[in-house]
């Protein structure tokens, strides 16, 4: 493990608990609502944040511990970070920037200024040398941190939102760069975003938290066939159901009751892919086992295909071609009938992880 | 296609009152300006005691700004990034002497730091230091006169800083004090230079303290606006030629700052 972190930290009523470990070579991406303490995360790792409890450690050297008092200041830590916004030092030029960190750690101005150079070179910005940070694009801007922050050596990368302040249409062609670049980095990284394309994209693992607590983990894989809440589901675009399974039926909170392909007992969690859920106006005849009669909340269409958020009793979303909803005649508050069949519902154990 | 602005008509009691502003900040300066005597400017500004004022006044305001710049920014940078108790008293403190009428500031000064002062005497009795009576009893009234410019120019601008510049410098394995000379210094250079403007103009334009405290001899206290004062009593064709030379400078300051550097902080 090159990375062990034990965070216990309390901004004002904010109070964050997890565990992190990433090993080296390794790439994390800390997905959470706004709020849950994925910036706070970082910047503890980083030193920004002191802990007021649990302990960090870096390939076992102790950066963080309150217990036994050591506190390694952030100037002193192998630890590189690209912030939001990247936070170029607009005073300086590009080549200035990249070679701010190694002239800080004592590197003479000469050498400094040639790593800069071969940081740059590398990241093919060789020609951007001498502009200034608002003379470059937000692509570049985003290079130019990364650069800063690798040229100082890190075993520890640390990087926050960094495709946020990216327009949409570079988005693609930059995260495919980020993971190249990252790929050939040695140390751990760990990498917060809001993003499931980013974390797909670049990371190994997802690291999800919420409220300052680590609400799941594991690959994209795992954590998208087993979302454990409301917002690792929203996430992935999927319904995630709760209730008690007795045989093959389970029991909503409500009192609804949906027939699984069972049996099963206890607490379970139920998934439901929105393009399972089939749209009717009239009540359906023949195989499906759930039917049910509801009425349309909300239609968003996504090009050719469109989301349906059905009210009461089920509040789910179900997902239909746009032309089915011209057809059908969808519009909010629209009566409707939905149906699943029983095998199209995912079912998992609530109780344990 | 023509451009089309809205033209923007104050309403007219708004302008007559803005009027009378601009007749009432002008007259005077006209005043100076028609009252001049254009033929003798040159011989009354080249007299022994104009030429004295004129290089006291540059040197003392220079080194009253020189000082408070090493003063004054550590302090700025104090109260704005760190917290203690008493930050307040001590920022009304650093503040006082621009409320202050400069004369009390100038009995003051010499109730500390004259010959019977508290620091003054033990400074006279065992290193033979004065104040009063000296240059150096003009450049400390002018600097504790006009510090308080710098320093709160320098405070405000260093709290509007984002801060996450210089979380970023020490990321990048940057100390505290290379912190503050390369990034956070030259991020509000701008207003550094403002300051410093503001300061050395406040010095130079500084009366009441240093006639109190400092005294008035030609060549080691008297500088350009006790200068003036003076000739006011005896001829004035020379107190006007001296306060054109003080308005003039005043304007140079002016024009190159509105370009360079005041643009700089409101874009």
């Amino acid at each position: 493990m090159s990375l062990s972190g034990d965070v216990e930290v309390t901004v004002g009523t904010f109070e964050q608990r997890l565990r992190l470990d990433v090993a080296d070579g390794e790439v994390v991406a800390v997905l959470g609502p706004n709020g849950s303490g994925k910036t706070t995360l970082l910047r503890t790792l980083a030193g920004l944040q002191p802990l007021s409890g649990g302990r960090i450690e870096l390939d076992g050297v102790v950066l963080d511990d309150p217990v036994a008092k050591v506190l390694v200041p952030p100037e002193r830590r192998p630890c590189g970070m690209v912030f939001q916004d990247y936070l170029l030092f607009p005073h300086l030029t590009a080549v200035a920037n990249v070679a701010f960190g190694p002239r800080s750690r004592g590197v003479a101005k000469a050498d400094a200024m040639r790593t800069a150079v071969e940081w740059l070179d590398r990241m093919g910005l060789a020609d951007k040398a001498e502009a200034k940070p608002r003379q470059l694009s937000g692509g570049e801007a985003q290079r130019v941190a990364l650069a800063r922050a690798l040229a100082t050596d890190p075993r520890l990368l640390l990087l926050d939102e960094p495709m946020a302040a990216l327009d949409a249409g570079i988005r693609g062609s930059v995260r495919h760069q980020l993971r190249h670049d990252l790929r050939a980095f040695l140390g751990s990284c760990v990498m917060v975003t809001h993003d499931p394309l980013d974390a797909a994209a670049i990371a190994d693992r997802l690291f999800i938290i919420e409220a300052g607590r680590l609400v799941q983990q594991g690959t994209l894989q795992e954590v998208t066939s087993r979302p454990r809440t409301e917002y690792v589901a929203q996430l992935m675009g999927l319904n995630l159901l709760r209730g008690r399974a007795d045989g093959a039926s389970l029991v909503l909170a409500d009192g609804t009751t949906l027939e699984t392909a069972g049996p099963f007992a206890g607490e379970m969690f139920a998934v439901i892919a929105p393009r399972d859920i089939a749209l009717y106006l009239d009540p359906p005849a023949g195989s499906p086992r759930n039917t049910w009669s509801t009425e349309v909340a909300e239609v968003h269409l996504l090009g050719d295909r469109a989301r349906v958020l059905l009210g009461a009793p089920i509040r789910v979303t179900a997902e239909i071609t746009a032309v089915a909803i011209a057809e059908l005649g969808l519009t909010e508050g629209a009566p409707v009938w939905a149906s699943v069949k029983a095998t199209q519902i995912d079912v998992y154990r609530a109780d344990d992880h | 296609m023509a451009t089309r602005t809205r033209s923007l008509r104050p309403p007219l009691l708004v302008m007559i009152f803005a009027t009378v502003t601009v007749v009432f900040l002008a007259i005077p300066l006209i005043g100076l300006l028609t009252k001049a005597s254009w033929s003798t400017l040159w011989s009354d500004l080249t007299n022994p005691v104009a030429v004295d004022a004129l290089k006291l006044s540059l040197i003392c305001s220079l080194w009253a700004t020189g000082l408070s710049l090493v003063l004054g920014v550590p302090l700025a940078w104090v109260l704005a990034r760190t917290d203690f108790p008493g930050r307040n008293l001590i920022r009304a403190l650093t503040v006082l002497p621009m409320v202050l009428p400069p004369v009390v500031g100038g009995v003051a000064l010499l109730l500390a730091f004259g010959r019977d002062g508290i620091l003054g005497r033990p400074l006279y009795d065992w290193f033979g230091v004065q104040f009063t009576f000296s240059t150096a009893g003009a450049v400390l009234a002018e600097t504790f006169v006009a510090m308080p410019f710098l320093i709160i120019t320098v405070e405000a601008a260093l709290r509007s800083m984002d801060t996450r510049y210089e979380e970023a410098a020490a990321n990048l394995g940057a100390g505290r004090w290379t912190t503050f000379r390369r990034v956070s210094l030259p991020m509000i250079a701008p207003s550094l230079v403002a300051g410093t403007a503001l300061t050395w103009a406040r010095a130079l334009g500084e009366f009441g303290a240093t006639i109190t405290f400092a005294g008035d001899i030609q060549g080691r206290t008297q500088t350009l606006p006790l200068a003036v004062y003076l000739a006011l009593q005896e001829n004035e064709h020379v107190a006007v030629a001296l306060s054109l030379a003080l308005l003039a400078i005043s304007i140079v300051v002016l024009v190159s700052l509105r370009g360079r550097w005041l643009g700089a902080i409101n874009p």
